[in-house]
C-alpha cells in the first residue's frame, strides 16, 4: 500500500480527515522549504503537497504566482524539487505530491519524471492542466510504477463526467471548490456543501479532498464535515511570504498551519 | 507517426479530440474542459444553421467589408525584379486588420450560448479592438487583457478600445505583453467560466479554438483562391504570411492545404537577431512544449520555463504558436522563416513608399521576406502575401523612434 493509501486509511480508522498543506518548492528556498515539510508534519499536516514552479501558472492566483516567480528567479528547477523529496525521504514518511503544470514535466522528460519520481520517494502527481483525455502513455505508465496520479473535478464538471474521472482517479480526487484561480476568498460558494456530498456519493470509495479559496480553520472546518479532506496553499504560501525573513520563519508558519487543521 | 513529406492530405484535421498529429488538444483546467465541449457542439450546430451562416456573412460583408481585393502589386514586383506580387488586402477590412472575421464569428456564437459577458486577450490591439467591436455591435460586455508594455506601444488601439465601450484591463506580471494578457484572460475566464465566453485571437489555445479561428479567417484563401484564378486562371505558386500566433496566415494557408503544387511560407520575427535571446521565432528555433492550452512549438528554456518573446510588432510578440502551424513544418507543408525588426522596418517604409500602403508593423514581417525570396522566383511566379493589417496604430511609436 502506498504512502498515501495508508494515510488514508488510518484516519479513517481514527475518524479523523486530512489536512493537506502545500509550499511552493524553493520558496524562500529550498532548505527552508525543506524545514517547512518538517515543521508542517510535527504540526499535524498529514500530505504534503510541493507546488513546482513555472513561468505561467494559468490556474493560479496572485500568492502562488509571486511565489513561484521569486523561487524562479532563485533557480528553482523540477531537478532540485526531487532532490529535496530524496532529502527529506530520509527523515520523514509523510505523503509527498508533485503539483506541475505539464510543460515542466514534459520538458524533463515524461519517463524521466516518472523514473525520478519513484527513485526519490514521491507518492503522487497533480498536473491542473493536463485532463484524463491527454497523454494517455504518460498516464498509463505513471499508473504502472505505482505513482498516483490525483485527478480533479471541478464544479462546472458534469456528473457522467465525475463518474469516469472518479473511476481513474487514484489518491484522492481533488475537488476544485469554486470557480477561479487559487487564492483565499472571505466566503466560499454556497452551493460547495451540496456538491461535495454529490462528489463524495460518486466518488468509488476514493477519498475526495477540497481545495481552491481555503484559508481559515473555519472554512477547513466546514469542509471537512463534507469530504475527507481539506487542501491550503495559498494561505500557507502568503504567511510564508509574510515572515520571510523573520528568525521564526519556519516555526510561526507550523503554528498556523496547526491552527487551520485544527481538530479536523 | 509524422515523417516529412508523409502527411495525408485526405485526413480532416483536426481529430475529434482536437490534435493535429502529436500538436493540438487540450490542456486546461478541468474547471473549463465543459466549456469547451460546450463552444464546440455550439460551433458545430451553428455551422448546419442556415440562419448563423446568413447572419456570420451578412456582416462579413455589409459591416465589414468583404470581399478584400487582391492587388497586383506592381511597383513592388518591379523592385523585387521577379515574379508578380498579389497582396490579399486584409487592411482594408473593419477595425483594420483581419481579426474582424474571426470575432465577428464568435461573438455570433456568444450570443447563441445566452452569455453577455466576452474576455478577450490582446497583444498589437487588434484583436482587441476587433472584439470590442462586435460587442459594441452586439450589445455584449467586453473585458480586453492587455500587456502594460503593450499598452505603452499600441496607445492608438487602447484608446479605440475604450472608445468602443469595452473595458481595457492592464496586465503587468511577467513579460507584460501577449503571452500574460493571455494567461490573465484564462484565469478571468475561469472565474467566470458560467457567464463569460472567451473569444481567442488566434489559431492557438485548446481545441476547439485553433479549429474554429483557423476556420473563420478561411475566409481570406477562398477568397483570394478565387479572385486569382479569375485574374490569373491559375493558382498561385507561393503563398506568404506572417505567423505571430498564426490566424492570417492559417486563414490564407488552409483553402490551399490539398493544392500540394503552392508553396507556403509564414514569417516569424526574429526580432534583434535569432541567435539572440529578443526573437519571436516559435517555430524556426523552439521546441515542443505546452502552453496556454495546446501542444506546440514553443520558446522555452531546458527546464521548461517560458521564455519572454521579443518583437518590434506587438502582435508577434508571443512564444507559442498555433498547434497546426507546428504540424505543418513537422510534415513539411508549410515552411517557416523569420526577419528580424530591422528588415521590418525597411520593408514597412518600401510598402509605403512604392505603393502607397502602409502596413502594419506584422504584416510588414511578411513583405520583408520576399527580399529574400525575390532571387529564387521565377520570372512569372505568383506571390500571394496576406497584408494583415495597416499600419496606423505603428505610426506613432515608430514616429518616436525615427525622432
Amino acid at each position: 500500500m502506498n504512502r498515501i493509501d495508508k494515510k488514508f486509511s488510518d484516519l479513517k480508522k481514527r475518524k479523523k480527515k486530512a489536512f493537506i498543506a502545500f509550499l511552493t518548492a524553493g520558496y524562500p528556498d529550498f532548505s527552508k522549504t525543506e524545514q517547512l515539510v518538517l515543521e508542517f508534519e510535527k504540526n499535524g499536516a498529514d500530505i504534503i503537497e510541493l507546488g513546482i514552479p513555472f513561468s505561467d501558472p494559468i490556474a493560479d492566483g496572485p500568492v502562488i504566482q509571486k511565489a513561484s516567480f521569486e523561487a524562479l528567479k532563485k533557480g528553482a528547477t523540477l531537478k532540485k524539487a526531487f532532490d529535496l523529496v530524496t532529502r527529506l525521504r530520509r527523515k520523514t514518511q509523510i505523503p509527498l505530491v508533485f503539483m506541475s503544470y505539464f510543460n515542466p514535466v514534459l520538458s524533463y522528460g515524461l519517463s524521466r519524471f516518472v523514473k525520478d519520481a519513484l527513485r526519490s520517494g514521491l507518492d503522487a502527481v497533480i498536473i491542473p492542466d493536463l485532463p484524463p483525455e491527454e497523454e494517455k502513455l504518460f498516464a498509463q505508465e505513471v499508473s504502472r510504477c505505482g505513482l498516483a496520479r490525483i485527478l480533479f473535478i471541478a464544479p462546472t464538471t458534469t456528473l457522467a463526467r465525475a463518474e469516469k474521472i472518479a473511476r481513474q482517479a487514484k489518491g484522492f480526487i481533488y475537488f476544485v471548490s469554486l470557480t477561479g484561480t487559487t487564492g483565499q476568498r472571505r466566503q466560499l460558494p454556497p452551493e460547495l456543501k451540496g456538491q461535495l456530498q454529490r462528489v463524495k456519493k460518486n466518488s468509488h470509495e476514493i477519498p475526495v479532498c477540497a481545495g481552491f479559496g481555503v484559508s481559515s480553520s473555519d472554512q477547513v472546518r466546514f469542509i471537512a464535515a463534507y469530504c475527507d479532506g481539506v487542501i491550503v496553499g495559498s494561505a500557507i504560501v502568503k504567511k510564508i511570504s509574510e515572515k520571510c525573513g523573520h528568525a521564526d520563519m519556519v516555526r510561526s508558519v507550523g503554528l498556523f498551519v496547526k491552527h487551520l487543521k485544527g481538530d479536523i | 507517426m509524422l515523417g516529412k513529406k508523409t502527411y495525408n492530405t485526405d485526413i480532416m484535421l483536426p481529430d475529434k479530440h482536437g490534435h493535429f498529429g502529436i500538436f493540438g488538444g487540450q490542456y486546461m483546467p478541468e474547471t473549463l474542459m465543459e466549456a469547451l465541449s460546450d463552444l464546440e457542439v455550439i460551433y458545430r450546430k451553428a455551422l448546419r444553421d442556415k440562419n448563423y451562416v446568413k447572419e456570420l456573412s451578412f456582416y462579413l460583408s455589409a459591416y465589414a467589408g468583404r470581399p478584400t481585393p487582391l492587388y497586383l502589386a506592381k511597383n513592388l514586383s518591379r523592385i523585387l525584379g521577379s515574379g508578380k506580387i498579389y497582396l490579399k488586402r486584409e487592411d482594408l477590412m473593419h477595425t483594420g486588420s483581419h481579426k474582424i472575421n474571426n470575432t465577428l464569428g464568435q461573438a455570433l456564437l456568444t450570443k447563441r450560448m445566452n452569455k453577455k459577458r466576452v474576455v478577450a486577450e490582446t497583444g498589437a490591439g487588434q484583436h482587441g479592438v476587433a472584439t470590442a467591436t462586435v460587442c459594441a455591435l452586439l450589445g455584449l460586455e467586453c473585458f480586453v487583457y492587455m500587456g502594460t508594455e503593450d499598452i505603452a506601444r499600441q496607445a492608438l488601439n487602447v484608446y479605440r478600445m475604450k472608445l468602443l465601450g469595452a473595458h481595457v484591463v492592464p496586465v503587468s506580471s511577467g513579460s507584460k505583453t501577449l503571452k500574460d494578457a493571455m494567461s490573465e484572460a484564462i484565469r478571468d475566464w475561469v472565474t467566470n467560466v458560467r457567464t463569460t465566453n472567451y473569444i481567442l485571437g488566434s489559431v492557438g489555445g485548446p481545441h476547439p479554438y485553433p479549429m474554429i479561428v483557423r476556420d473563420f479567417q478561411s475566409v481570406i484563401g477562398k477568397e483570394a483562391k478565387r479572385q486569382i484564378l479569375a485574374l490569373e486562371k491559375r493558382l498561385p505558386d507561393t503563398l506568404v504570411a506572417c505567423v505571430g500566433g498564426g490566424s492570417n496566415s492559417m486563414g490564407l494557408f488552409y483553402p490551399f492545404y490539398k493544392d500540394k503544387k503552392v508553396k507556403f511560407i509564414g514569417v516569424e520575427a526574429a526580432g534583434y537577431g535569432l541567435n539572440t535571446n529578443f526573437h519571436s521565432a516559435t517555430l524556426v528555433k523552439g521546441r515542443t512544449g505546452v502552453l496556454h492550452g495546446a501542444k506546440s512549438k514553443l520558446l522555452q528554456d531546458v527546464n521548461g520555463q517560458v521564455k519572454i518573446a521579443h518583437s518590434i510588432a506587438a502582435g508577434l510578440d508571443y512564444p507559442g504558436v498555433g498547434p497546426e502551424h507546428a504540424y505543418y513544418q513537422a510534415t513539411g507543408r508549410a515552411t517557416y522563416a523569420a526577419v528580424t525588426d530591422k528588415e521590418a522596418l525597411r520593408a514597412f517604409k518600401l510598402l509605403s513608399q512604392s505603393e502607397g500602403i502602409i502596413p502594419a508593423l506584422e504584416s510588414a514581417h511578411a513583405i520583408a521576406y520576399l527580399e529574400k525570396l525575390a532571387s529564387r522566383l521565377k520570372k512569372n511566379s505568383i506571390v500571394i502575401v496576406c497584408l494583415s493589417g495597416r499600419g496606423d496604430k505603428d505610426a506613432v511609436s515608430l514616429k518616436d523612434m525615427s525622432g
